[in-house]
């Protein structure tokens, strides 16, 4: 292992430092330029084989230099850092977005395939700095570059009216919630006279709340709650689910939701050490934790309850994931080091079984025209494995054992608890919350496997390519229910040697 | 050896999907072979296991940072429990013979039902149990859903609900258990030893307790049951009264009054409407589930309401015996458990399957007129059989069982057990009016128009009755055979908690 800890920059050991972020973007030019030079005359189905393999062979590559040369370091005050913790998350992402790229290879919604695994790529660097960043400045500069292609991918369906009107919403609320966060970090900034986490932790300590700090703390959940589609925030999500071509709905789902959610943790627990406040009920004292724990509260409450009147299939998860945002926001409020291991155990089970699913809603779509509910109705006798797939999801989302979603919320709920035992309340909320969630998920297993097959439904065939995927991912989520140390020993192992 | 009831129950369900496309014989087989091959193993371990004491199964590492184990044991309750299961599992599959609509995956989802079953039973790690007890409630919702009968999907969905808000209470109670005691362990044992305040017992123990309760058809929160038993087809409500229903029991016993003896029989500060304890509160709450599902199976018009109803009532003295807290009711409480299994299961049976399969209906009314006690006599003579052991009549398991609680509940709440016995005479008289209405109703026209005959019984319904029939009367003649493991396993050191409180 290579250890660098410089104040001072020596471009030598960045360029060593960012490795798997330049073999990203060399990949994705690669993937375009031979898209766009070579295969312009080509079938939409070649073209898209053809760069998402590239796109995928460049994670891959990116996955083994962070494995076979790992490197220890934190140059400039943690603008840029390197420890098994990130290179974790860093390789999560890295590992969903290969799933994003393969999904994408049956669709049929775009020409611009060079451009759209381009995108995906640029998306997965931003994630990657902006998961190795302690400081404002690169915080802010990589959630644009994620932001910013997603909104781009999320529009990608040129001929989709819906595609466009999401992906206008997106970009505006997005717009107005950088606006918020990085009115959040100038006042930080202002507090602090720095850019760096730590300094910033360093210089609030104080007994009593300063105003401008509340007010940054408010802008700053408003940013990245934004971003995790939490309650209130979350008025995006179900037209971005809805409208976006599904590769892109899954990654905006499932990567950009493992980034965000480390560095919401990171942010608030390194950033804001010392304006804690608690949020044990009745005695309430001010910092970012009330804060927090209420957007959870809304977002459990909100998520589930609206869920239950969907008819579509995406907006249902839609709703579902702003319910999800607000379990996996209880661990940031319980901010221990096993509420850290049990985030993030959750948040990347939890994108499996996502992009599992809309796996399989692309196909169904494609078949049938749209994912009302409607048209899963009889799912099971036309397509056995995409619905056993679809099921295991479903059922890992609602948190039934021995899926990996059930260890998931067991271990988050006892972190919670065992970080503060006034939180009880918080868990029982999100307990009763996931009780009612499991009615909507049985209404999509209910139209797979008890409504009758339409009289007018005619053949079906499944493309191999999303059978296999789909197996492959709820083997994944069977596999994580039912031995969870496989990804949990791994997590803190990570943990311990990160000393977070 | 016992571990592989569990495995054997999820292989062969696995290996329906092997089979080919429309092979219902071998599915049915298969099923068969699986539950006998399971039934096998439970009775062998019955038999070799005679001291009842607790019997490490299987115990490896699971998830160490946890200290969650995989830790299968069994003591006599269980053994009993897995006993019955067995028996019902078999005799379940003997009596849907009939299913030819999407067979395989009708008895994939049962053995899916049946090895979860099996695991809970063998659970001693609760973590471990509460996968098992989760894993239940999946199938139960397709069986009933998939392959049930009158309002099915509102049946299914409400039953769903109700097991899924019953463990959420549960899961609760166990995180605060685990995280209280602080002791990286969710073994049974190690929670059992941990002397939790009785402040935090009085609050976890209804929490876990009712949260169980609710799958046992606690009064009022048995509103599931009859839906769910009406809306099931037969194997299904065969399970769900036989076995499933059974867990909650298990679970209020095993885990609630293990884990949270103080918040059983410590007194509260105050009296409220005269109840003192939990203890009180659940003991009276069992008395009006007794009498409630008696009175109201009486006015029944549905014949499968008539048993959904019952179950409630049976369900209810299993509860009052575990109230007891002394020897006698509680073990009366698991004898209960088994003899309510089989017989729940051989009134689901004659009902849903010989009557209703037949028939095309379960309304008392029309059932009169058709004389079933000359067309298919065999199904008269089971429920007469059925029904005289459910009602408690001596030589068969019932009477042993209701004695026995009634026997503690005297000792322990005298006023109660009065209550009690009128809720038994009641009994008799719902069992009786409804096979007198069944069965043997004056025909007023002529018996069944000769043109559409009733099929008869078939061997595997006689088969199945006659196992039933047959496990009723062996443990009504000779109690002896359960209560040898049982007695032994309710003195083991698990229980210290429960006698150290109050017992008597």
């Amino acid at each position: 292992m290579i250890a660098i800890n410089h104040a001072q920059i020596d471009y030598a050991q960045l360029l060593q430092l960012v490795w798997p972020e330049i073999i990203l973007v060399a990949a994705a030019l690669i993937a375009v330029a031979v898209d766009l030079l070579l295969l312009r005359k080509q079938t939409p189905r070649l073209r898209f084989a053809v760069a998402a393999s590239l796109g995928s062979l460049g994670c891959v590559a990116a996955i083994l230099r962070l494995v076979l040369a790992p490197v220890q370091a934190n140059i400039l005050d943690g603008t840029l850092i390197a420890n098994p913790l990130v290179r974790l998350v860093q390789i999560a992402v890295l590992a969903l977005t290969i799933f994003i790229l393969l999904l994408s290879v049956d669709s049929k919604f775009t020409r611009h395939v060079g451009e759209f695994v381009l995108l995906v790529l640029i998306a997965t660097t931003g994630m990657m700095f902006l998961v190795a960043s302690q400081d404002l400045l690169v915080i802010f500069i990589s959630l644009e570059l994620l932001s910013l292609s997603l909104y781009i991918l999320a529009a990608f369906s040129k001929r989709s009216l819906q595609s466009w009107e999401a992906a206008l919403k997106y970009f505006l609320f997005g717009g107005m919630s950088a606006a918020f966060l990085l009115f959040g970090f100038s006042l930080l900034y202002g507090l602090s006279n720095s850019t760096s986490l730590l300094a910033i932790a360093g210089a609030i300590h104080s007994p009593s709340l300063n105003p401008l700090l509340v007010i940054a703390i408010v802008t700053t959940t408003i940013g990245l709650g934004f971003k995790v589609a939490a309650a209130p925030f979350h008025f995006w999500a179900p037209d971005v689910y809805q409208g976006a071509p599904a590769p892109s709905a899954a990654f905006i789902a499932s990567a950009s939701k493992v980034a965000s959610f480390f560095i919401f943790f990171q942010l608030a627990v390194l950033g804001f050490a010392g304006a804690e406040g608690t949020a044990a009920l009745p005695h309430i004292v001010r910092g970012w934790v009330p804060v927090l724990a209420l957007v959870a509260a809304v977002s459990m409450l909100l998520g589930n309850l609206v869920a239950i009147t969907q008819s579509s299939l995406r907006r249902l998860l839609a709703y579902s994931a702003v319910a999800h945002a607000g379990y996996m926001l209880l661990a940031i409020v319980a901010h221990s080091q096993q509420s850290l291991a049990a985030l993030l155990y959750y948040v990347i089970t939890y994108a499996l079984a996502t992009i599992g699913a809309f796996a399989v809603i692309a196909v169904v779509e494609e078949h049938k025209g749209s994912d009302q509910l409607s048209n899963f109705d009889g799912l099971a006798r036309q397509a056995p494995v995409l619905s056993f797939g679809l099921a295991i999801f479903i059922l890992s989302l609602a948190g039934i054992p021995p899926l990996a979603g059930f260890f998931g919320k067991f271990y988050l709920f006892v972190t919670v608890l065992q970080s503060s035992k006034s939180l009880l309340w918080l868990v029982v909320l999100a307990i009763a919350m996931s009780a009612v969630s499991l009615y909507y998920y049985l209404k999509v297993l209910k139209r797979m496997y008890v409504a009758a097959l339409p009289p007018d439904a005619g053949q079906f065939e499944s493309p191999v390519l999303s059978q296999v995927l789909v197996a492959a991912l709820a083997a994944a989520v069977v596999l994580l229910g039912c031995a969870p140390h496989l990804l949990l020993r791994w997590i803190e192992a990570a943990l311990q040697a990160s000393g977070l | 050896m016992l571990a592989w009831t569990i495995y054997i129950s999820f292989l062969g369900a696995a290996a329906m999907f092997l089979l080919p496309k429309g092979s219902v014989a071998l599915a049915r087989i298969l099923a068969l072979l699986t539950a006998v091959a399971g039934f096998a193993l439970a009775l062998t371990a019955f038999v070799q296991h005679r001291s009842g004491e607790m019997l490490t199964v299987t115990r490896v590492p699971w998830i160490p940072s946890l200290g969650i184990e995989y830790h299968l044991a069994a003591d006599g309750i269980s053994l009993a429990l897995i006993l019955l299961t067995g028996i019902v599992a078999v005799t379940g599959i003997l009596f849907s013979w009939d299913i030819d609509h999407r067979t395989k995956e009708f008895f994939a989802f049962y053995l899916v039902l049946i090895g979860a079953v099996y695991g809970v039973f063998l659970s001693y790690d609760l973590f471990l149990l509460f996968v098992f007890y989760e894993i239940v409630i999946i199938p139960k919702y397709f069986l009933i859903a998939i392959w049930g009968s009158t309002r099915r999907e509102y049946g299914a969905m409400k039953l769903v609900l109700y097991s899924f808000v019953g463990s959420a209470m549960v899961l609760v109670g166990l995180i605060a258990a685990y995280v209280v005691s602080g002791s990286q362990s969710m073994s049974l044992g190690d929670l059992a030893g941990y002397p939790f305040s009785p402040h935090f017992q009085m609050f976890a123990f209804p929490l876990v307790f009712v949260g169980f309760g609710i799958l046992a058809g606690l009064w009022p929160f048995h509103t599931w049951a009859p839906t769910g038993h009406v809306a099931a087809p037969t194997a299904a409500s065969m399970l769900l009264a036989g076995v499933v229903m059974k867990l909650g029991a298990y679970g209020c016993l095993r885990v609630a009054m293990t884990l949270f003896p103080l918040g059983l029989v410590t007194p509260w500060n105050h009296h409220v409407l005269g109840l003192g304890s939990w203890r009180g509160v659940f003991a009276l709450l069992a008395v009006v589930g007794i009498i409630y599902g008696a009175l109201v199976a009486l006015v029944q018009k549905d014949f499968k309401f008539v048993i959904g109803y019952s179950s409630v009532s049976h369900m209810g003295f299993i509860l009052l015996g575990l109230m007891t807290l002394n020897q006698i009711g509680l073990s009366g409480a698991i004898v209960q458990m088994f003899s309510h299994g089989i017989l729940a299961g051989l009134l689901f049976a004659v009902v849903g399957r010989m009557v209703y399969a037949r028939t095309h209906t379960r309304e008392l009314a029309a059932l009169g007129p058709m004389s079933l006690n000359h067309v298919i006599p065999f199904a008269a003579v089971a429920f007469v059989i059925a029904g005289m052991a459910s009602m408690g009549l001596p030589g068969f398991s019932g009477f042993v069982a209701e004695l026995m609680i009634l026997v503690g509940a005297w000792h322990a709440f005298p006023l109660l057990a009065v209550c009690v016995g009128i809720g038994i005479v009641i009994g008799v008289v719902y069992v009786w009016r409804a096979m007198q209405k069944a069965f043997f109703a004056e025909s007023r026209n002529e018996p069944a128009s000769p043109e559409h005959p009733l099929p008869p019984i078939s061997l595997p319904e006689r088969l199945g009755a006659i196992i039933l029939i047959g496990a009723s009367v062996l443990v009504g003649v000779y109690p002896q055979l359960l209560l040898n493991i049982i007695v032994p396993a309710l003195n083991s050191p698990l229980f210290d908690g429960l006698r150290k409180g109050s017992w008597q």
